[in-house]
């Protein structure tokens, strides 16, 4: 394989890392603890919220937005390392 | 000044700087028309995309909804918001890389196929109609309401604002108008949210405040929230009341339905770079977030206010707004024991739950309706959609608030329906005609018909407000679940599977379609009567049967697809280019 596809191939799954890493924190933020562990959650309480509650109804919107800052931040970075960058 | 002025005023003055920013930026080339010529700043881009995405739904509807589901209402608040997750890390910057102006554009280039493109092109057009008929229905009652025309004279003028600015500046005239809008909608909506807040809690953030405990009492709002639905017979607000597996797959369905809505997508193709494309979906969550986290607290704030003023008072001694939205209809009271009091109970309070008004008034000169009461003891109906415009005057806020909330409305009803318009109207003059029936046609003749199908796609919509088809509730889960189930499998093995051919993908979507479409039709329209967890399979309700849907359709594609023959070696290459930000 020449220089070019090495770099294309490992950008790629540098890439896909990085999306299945920030997807698993999307789905344990929202379907794990706004659904499926709310009960549990419910049981901590932070001021008048019910944990669980919290997190369907604020805590999981608020971690969605870091993703996506984190997301550009990470994919930024990556683009530069493999110079694939567009500026 | 009296509220209907001051919202003459404000609303005047609103529409006023639209129009102006429409005719500052007019289209004249067909990618300016269709992608704003593809320079457009991630930040203006943001906000653009959070006014086209917070419908008159998302302003006028939601906060209400939730108010009456209490719990059961997160899955419109995670749902809605979560789909900007996949769209950034899984669609965005590889639609931006592939540089072309439309969805079905994507689909038809990656899959090689006209079949495919036309597939596309029929989803996106029943999605996005599906859409619009909801908006014109939200202009209508901002309309009626607030500046007392008739709901018909209400549509018209909607229409022809959204026809000077869409029609002229297309993609370019509705980006700068959104911005503004989303700037008038995010002002009206939380005003009132701060002022409830601290005059109920004191605390000037209505993300805390529902949180806190009340001024009035040694209680937490939601604590009492609880206490007092239980006491007139509710279940607890923040308890689900629905199954966990279809608060799950609902709120699956809506995020993956957004990641796959045309009118969202094709905002990426605006900014001149993939990086923008990531950076822009970023700056939209955030606009947007700021709404949806507002929205739980207006709506805890709504409910124990309503109940508070409602519940055990003197239909004389009701507050103005009570007996202004009765005249519209969108409130009845059946005094069911005769003692003048209202109660207000859970369950239904007449037979077949909307109110039939007939022209008479009762004792207390309330409507009186032709419906049956039930037999339980609620003598209240609320249409949930007035929560949001009638809160400042529940909370007896100054007019201006009340004035101020309207524009918002009609900010957020005109933006939506301008960027469904718009993907409309490419689908016919680029995707159906250019692309598909007439190769030969020149760019200005291209353009002249983008403007015609903007136009005509207007009046359709205009028709669908002034007779709004009395499923326009029913479909909107229909809207979600198809864009679920078809264009977002698409987009997603295109960018993330070279090996996906032609024939997976189209049978994929026709299946996922198929399957999506018949469960809903038959639950909602052929036999309503089944529509309960005993019938649902595996217990998910129509709204959240996208999700299977989509399962269908990444199932199909990819059986189909390894037993037929490769793509060709020039879609292997489309596929390297679109993972690549910078380079061939």
């Amino acid at each position: 394989m020449n220089k070019e596809k090495i770099n294309k191939y490992s950008y790629w799954k540098a890439n896909l890392k990085i999306v299945s890493i920030l997807l698993s924190i999307w789905f344990i933020s929202s379907f794990g603890a706004g659904i499926i562990f709310s009960d549990f959650l419910d049981k901590i309480k932070i001021g008048g919220f019910e944990l669980g509650f919290w997190f369907a109804q604020q805590g999981s919107i608020i971690i969605f937005v870091l993703l996506i800052v984190i997301y550009c931040f990470l994919m930024n970075r990556l683009d530069k390392k493999f110079e694939v960058s567009e500026d | 000044m009296d509220v209907q002025l001051l919202t003459y005023i404000i609303v005047g003055a609103a529409f006023a700087l639209y129009i102006a920013i429409a005719l500052w930026s007019r289209a004249s080339s067909t990618g300016e028309f269709y992608v704003a010529g593809g320079g457009v700043h991630p930040i203006a881009n943001g906000m653009a995309t959070a006014a086209d995405w917070m419908s008159a739904a998302s302003f006028i509807s939601m906060a209400g909804i939730i108010s009456f589901m209490g719990r059961d209402g997160s899955v419109y608040l995670m749902g809605w918001t979560g789909g900007y997750v996949l769209l950034a890390l899984l669609l965005a910057p590889y639609l931006r890389k592939f540089g072309k102006f439309t969805v079905p554009d994507f689909i038809g280039d990656r899959y090689y196929s006209n079949t495919a493109r036309l597939v596309a092109v029929i989803c996106l057009i029943f999605i996005s109609f599906t859409y619009i008929a909801g908006q014109m229905r939200g202009v209508g009652i901002v309309f009626s309401r607030f500046l007392e025309v008739d709901i018909n004279t209400g549509v018209i003028i909607g229409m022809a604002i959204v026809f000077i600015y869409a029609v002229l500046g297309g993609m370019k005239g509705i980006t700068y108008t959104q911005v503004a809008q989303y700037c008038v909608l995010i002002f009206a909506y939380m005003v009132p949210a701060i002022f409830i807040s601290i005059l109920m809690t004191g605390n000037p953030i209505p993300q805390l405040g529902f949180g806190s405990k009340l001024l009035t009492e040694d209680i937490y709002l939601l604590d009492k929230l609880n206490l007092v639905l239980n006491d007139i017979g509710f279940n607890s607000y923040t308890d689900f009341n629905k199954s966990k597996i279809d608060i799950f797959c609902i709120t699956a369905a809506l995020m993956i339905g957004t990641a796959g809505l045309p009118h969202v997508i094709v905002r990426f193709f605006t900014v001149p770079r993939v990086k923008d494309a990531r950076t822009s979906a970023g700056w939209a969550l955030l606009f947007i977030a700021i709404l949806y986290l507002t929205a739980p607290a207006v709506s805890s704030f709504a409910r124990l206010n309503f109940v508070n003023t409602v519940d055990n008072t003197a239909y004389a001694d009701t507050p103005n707004w009570f007996k202004n939205w009765e005249d519209i209809g969108l409130i009845s009271w059946t005094d069911k024991n005769k003692d003048g009091i209202i109660q207000y109970r859970s369950g239904n309070a007449l037979e077949k739950n909307k109110p039939q008004f007939t022209s008479e008034r009762g004792q207390y000169n309330q409507r009186l309706v032709i419906n049956n009461p039930t037999s339980n003891a609620n003598e209240i109906y609320i249409d949930r959609d007035i929560m949001v415009l009638a809160n400042p005057e529940i909370a007896k806020l100054p007019n201006w608030v009340i004035a101020l909330v309207a524009a918002g409305a009609l900010a957020a009803a005109l933006s939506t329906a301008a960027g469904l318009l718009l993907v409309i109207s490419s689908a016919v003059s680029h995707d159906l005609m250019k692309k598909t029936i007439k190769p030969s046609i020149t760019e200005k003749q291209e353009l002249l018909l983008a403007r015609i199908s903007a136009a005509t796609a207007i009046i359709i919509a205009g028709i669908f407000g002034i007779y709004p088809p009395a499923f326009v509730a029913q479909v909107v889960a229909f809207a979600f679940g198809l864009a679920a189930a078809s264009i977002f499998p698409a987009l997603v093995m295109g960018i993330f599977s070279k090996r996906m051919n032609q024939y997976g993908a189209i049978c994929g979507m026709l299946s996922g379609l198929t399957f999506t479409a018949s469960y809903i039709v038959f639950f909602k329209f052929i036999s309503p009567e089944y529509n309960n967890q005993e019938y649902w399979f595996l217990g998910i309700s129509p709204e959240g049967i996208g999700v299977i849907g989509m399962v269908i359709n990444f199932l199909i594609a990819i059986i189909i697809s390894s037993i037929t023959k490769p793509p060709p070696i020039e879609v292997y290459k489309i596929v390297d280019i679109i993972r690549m930000p910078g380079g061939k």
